[in-house]
């Protein structure tokens, strides 16, 4: 039987628990990361912190800042009400130093969001952009007459759909379909994005979409370009056409969410932390003397780990750290209290997209100012237990739009406060 | 516009009517304020009744079905599938009732056979171990889109027209007669006048309303039931409760799912009704009792309908005021009969979808009485096209043709249930035939797009994709559409959003919320 010591197990491997594992290691402690990555497969890329505030309004907020600070006003139970703007700040800016150390730069402004158009036409305003869609940001507010570009064999979207249903806001939108470079039939957006990691694909598109190019200025994409050298894939597709290039976010699964998975995946072990890809933690006991006793259901058998202190960071219903049946939600792992309406008739709305969110989705672990689970009487269940992310109660982090600034702040404070207890 | 007969409703009886007075030489336009089926049409279990169901009941209606599923199922034997079924009592269910069941069906004339409870468990494994009795009936399952669809394109053959979503808002009287029928195009806004011989109302619970804009009073009652589909299919045959007609005792096969059914309350409007958190929970329980496996299924979709009843119920329904121990016969109203006096305008409601043909039948009948047609009526005899654009909701026909084919770069827009861009170009034609365009839901409720696990996550925007790249939608109006595809979906999946499925809806709220913000303006 494998038994080992840490200070501290990340229980989840979405944004938090790879956020958190990093923040851990980043302090000294020795980290073990245990979980599933594929929902970061759903993640879109773009990092945002809070897009709309109040819920229900239909303007999106410009400065991102200022919508905390009304937020943590309106909703003291909300997460974001148990940072200050400052220590968001210091966790945004050390994943993004993260990312950017390791050949993902992103693009913020200060103070402000940024809106690009995404593959239904809609515009999405988010807070930080990878440089690859960066320059969309840019040809969006100034108008710039764009060649849309997409491919044959590329379900789900259309450069087309696009350009007409963006015409009223942005003319001067020119759609065009494009074999991509010897491929054919179906394509799946990650054998792109891994075909155009060489050099010759690049030249490739870039000879088949010069004869396009016409009076544009520049040119939007699919998100394709590239999987781990995306932002040399765009420079070089740059050069070629003469005129800036950009992504548009595409359906989920996206490569913008594997590229961060992948990246993760790779850099967090060589940081020192222990990472147990694509497991579970299947038991949890309490040993006598306060610490954690971890079972983890491993290929090679049951592998054991004890530590001071835990982040519980499984996510929701997708990521199975929330499960629902007809009578009720629970916390499986740990049986924390769940704050939840109190009956199935309440979870949703009858409109989907109903402007104030759907009640079930403000359900999850209440936690206290160290991020500690309570109960419904605000008493802590463990000393040297922490959660973050999307299993915290009261926020709606989809209607919100504040989903990874969500993930990233609160397992910034939470590994604070383990680290701080042990 | 102008036609001999302006038919108010494009479910299963107006657009049988359309097909039959079409066959008649007739010339008719459908108009529905939604689509093909929008309203109980759509909304049932697809069940080919043997009649058992109402020997209790109403009698006449069993007889009625008896002899309908026989010609039905000779006469559009591709909208059917002859599965035969079963009626099954468990332990504490009424004696009475079970000792006197083939009696009463051999007094309506419905061919009934007792099944030892063994042989019932060796035919249907799903059946609960409690059983006591089971008989086996004619029963068979149907789809009623394909149906209507068949029936629309069969009616077009000969001339006829169908106008979707165009609502009637008023009707001119002069000198006891309808000059003219106002329709608003739900779509564009604008008015349409449409002057017809005669004008039926097919509006199904929505016929009192329809009767009411031309001044002609109707009692009706509506009567909402609520259906649950699972993810498999559980049982080979129709399953039925061998009881008095109550919640949850009808398990209905089709394709590769079942569909589990249904409720009876009575609703004030037929417009706005959603299957409901506690009517889900109520026919479980009760389905359970009958096939255990039920209580832990997975559930794809509910879906409710509203059937339309005729009168006001005070001399119908018995003393716990079950609207399903009302007549389930069908109501012809000729209302130049009636004190209004309105020469040409008839009503034709009630009923069910087993009788719709011959509903169909009779008010042909009387629409060629008053316009002076004498032909006799061939639906009865005379096949049922099979249409090759009107067949795809049937499971497994895309796929096999999609796989038969083989055509390079044909895509699958919908992955769950494998319907691929030439289905959906088919789809398309068939609406241009009739003079229609596509969108969104038009092509969901012809096909079996959005009809998986996914419910329309992701081949909601694929389609949404192709037909603008078709040039089939132009302007931002892929963002309304998919806003209505997705609430279309969600009615049915709201109330079953427990285990699995509540993932799911969380990654379609991420994707369709979170990243396309479709709900913000």
């Amino acid at each position: 039987m494998n038994d080992e010591r840490c200070d501290v197990v990340v229980i989840g491997a979405g944004l938090t628990g790879l956020a958190a594992a990093l923040f851990a290691v980043r302090r000294g402690l020795d980290t073990v990361l245990v979980g599933r990555t594929g929902a970061l497969g759903f993640a879109s890329g773009l990092l945002d912190l809070l897009g709309v505030h109040p819920v229900g309004g239909h303007t999106p907020l410009e400065d991102p800042w200022q919508g905390i600070t009304a937020l943590r006003a309106d909703q003291p139970q909300h997460p974001y009400a148990l940072i200050d703007n400052p220590a968001i700040e210091r966790a945004l800016g050390t994943v993004l130093a993260f990312l950017a150390a390791n050949g993902h730069p992103y693009i913020t402004r200060p103070h402000r969001n940024q809106t690009v158009p995404t593959a239904v036409g809609t515009l999405k305003t988010t807070y930080a952009l990878p440089c690859t869609m960066a320059p969309g940001a840019m040809a969006l507010a100034r108008r710039v007459p764009c060649l849309l570009v997409d491919f044959h064999g590329l379900k789900g979207y259309s450069a087309r759909q696009i350009a007409a249903t963006l015409a009223g806001v942005w003319p001067g939108l020119t759609p065009v379909r494009i074999a991509f470079p010897e491929a054919h039939g179906e394509l799946l957006p990650e054998r792109l994005a891994r075909a155009l990691d060489t050099v010759p694909a690049r030249e490739k598109l870039v000879a088949a979409i010069g004869p396009h190019l016409g009076e544009a200025a520049a040119v939007g994409l699919p998100a394709v370009l590239g999987f781990y050298h995306s932002p040399a894939v765009v420079a070089e597709l740059q050069q070629g056409l003469g005129v800036p290039v950009f992504e548009i976010p595409t359906m989920l699964p996206a490569v913008g969410g594997l590229r961060l998975r992948e990246l993760f995946e790779t850099a967090l072990p060589a940081m020192g932390v222990r990472s147990l890809w694509q497991q579970w933690v299947d038991g949890a006991r309490r040993l006598p003397d306060g610490r954690w006793r971890f079972s983890v259901a491993a290929p090679s058998g049951e592998q054991h780990f004890t530590a001071r202190g835990a982040v519980l960071c499984s996510g929701r219903f997708f990521g199975k750290g929330l499960h629902a049946d007809r009578h009720g939600i629970r916390e499986p792992l740990f049986q924390l209290p769940v704050v939840q309406p109190p009956h199935r008739a309440d979870w949703h709305h009858k409109d989907l997209l109903a402007p104030e969110g759907h009640p079930i989705n403000r359900a999850g672990v209440a936690v206290d100012e160290t991020f500690r689970p309570v109960d419904g009487r605000g008493r802590l269940v463990h000393d040297n237990l922490f959660a973050a992310g999307t299993l915290l109660a009261h926020q709606d982090w989809v209607r919100q739009k504040c989903g990874s600034g969500l993930a990233i702040a609160t397992a910034y404070a939470a590994v604070r406060a383990c680290a701080a207890l042990i | 516009m102008q036609t001999q007969v302006l038919i108010i409703g494009a479910g299963v009886t107006g657009t049988g009517l359309a097909r039959d007075l079409a066959m008649r030489g007739v010339d008719c336009v459908v108009v529905d304020k939604q689509d093909v089926n929008a309203g109980a049409s759509g909304g049932n279990h697809g069940l080919l009744h043997s009649g058992a169901r109402y020997i209790a009941s109403d009698a006449a209606a069993a007889a009625e079905c008896h002899a309908e599923n026989r010609i039905l199922k000779r006469i559009a034997p591709h909208c059917i599938e002859a599965t035969g079924g079963l009626f099954v009592a468990v332990a504490g269910d009424d004696e009475n009732y079970i000792t006197d069941f083939a009696d009463a069906c051999r007094r309506c004339r419905v061919p009934v056979m007792a099944v030892e409870p063994k042989d019932a468990l060796e035919m249907e494994p799903a059946l609960s171990r409690r059983l006591i009795a089971a008989f086996a009936v004619d029963d068979a399952t149907i789809d009623p889109f394909r149906l209507s669809l068949n029936n629309m394109a069969g009616a077009r053959q000969a001339g006829g027209r169908l106008l979707r979503h165009h609502r009637v808002t008023g009707f001119e009287v002069h000198a006891g007669r309808i000059r003219h029928t106002r329709l608003r195009d739900e779509i564009t806004g604008r008015d349409l006048f449409v002057a017809a011989d005669v004008v039926v109302n097919a509006a199904g619970a929505w016929a009192g309303t329809v009767a009411g804009l031309a001044g002609a009073p109707l009692p009706m009652r509506c009567s909402k039931g609520t259906l649950l589909v699972t993810q498999s299919r559980l049982a080979s045959r129709v399953i039925n409760r061998l009881r008095r007609p109550t919640d949850g005792d009808i398990l209905v096969p089709g394709g590769t799912v079942s569909v589990l059914g249904t409720t009876s309350a009575r609703v004030a409007d037929p417009d706005g009704v959603y299957p409901e958190i506690d009517e889900v929970d109520a026919i479980i329980a009760q389905g359970a009792a009958m096939i255990p496996e039920l209580a832990t299924s997975r559930y794809i979709r509910a879906f409710c309908g509203v059937r339309p009843l005729p009168g006001d119920g005070a001399a119908f329904a018995d003393g716990d005021g079950d609207d399903r121990a009302a007549s389930r016969g069908f109501l012809l109203m000729d209302h130049h009969r009636a004190p209004e006096r309105l020469a040409n305008f008839i009503t034709i409601t009630g009923g069910k979808l087993t009788t719709f043909r011959l509903m169909a039948e009779k008010t042909a009948d009387l629409v060629c009485e008053r316009l002076g047609v004498v032909a006799p009526c061939r639906t009865h005899c005379e096949p049922l096209p099979d249409a090759t654009t009107e067949r795809w909701t049937q499971p497994g026909l895309a796929p096999a043709e999609w796989w038969r084919r083989k055509a390079g770069g044909d895509l699958l827009l919908c992955e769950c249930e494998i319907v691929p861009q030439s289905t959906v170009d088919q789809i398309v034609a068939g609406l241009g035939a009739l003079g229609g365009r596509p969108n969104l839901n038009a092509v969901a409720l012809r096909s079996r797009i959005g009809k998986g696990p996914c419910q329309g996550t992701f081949c909601s925007q694929r389609l949404a994709a192709y037909l603008y790249d078709r040039g089939h939608l132009a302007g931002d109006v892929g963002i309304e559409q998919l806003r209505l595809f997705l609430r279309e979906r969600w009615r049915g999946q709201r109330p079953l959003l427990w285990d699995l499925p509540l993932a799911q809806a969380e990654l379609l709220e991420a994707m369709h919320c979170g990243l396309f913000g479709l709900e913000l303006d």
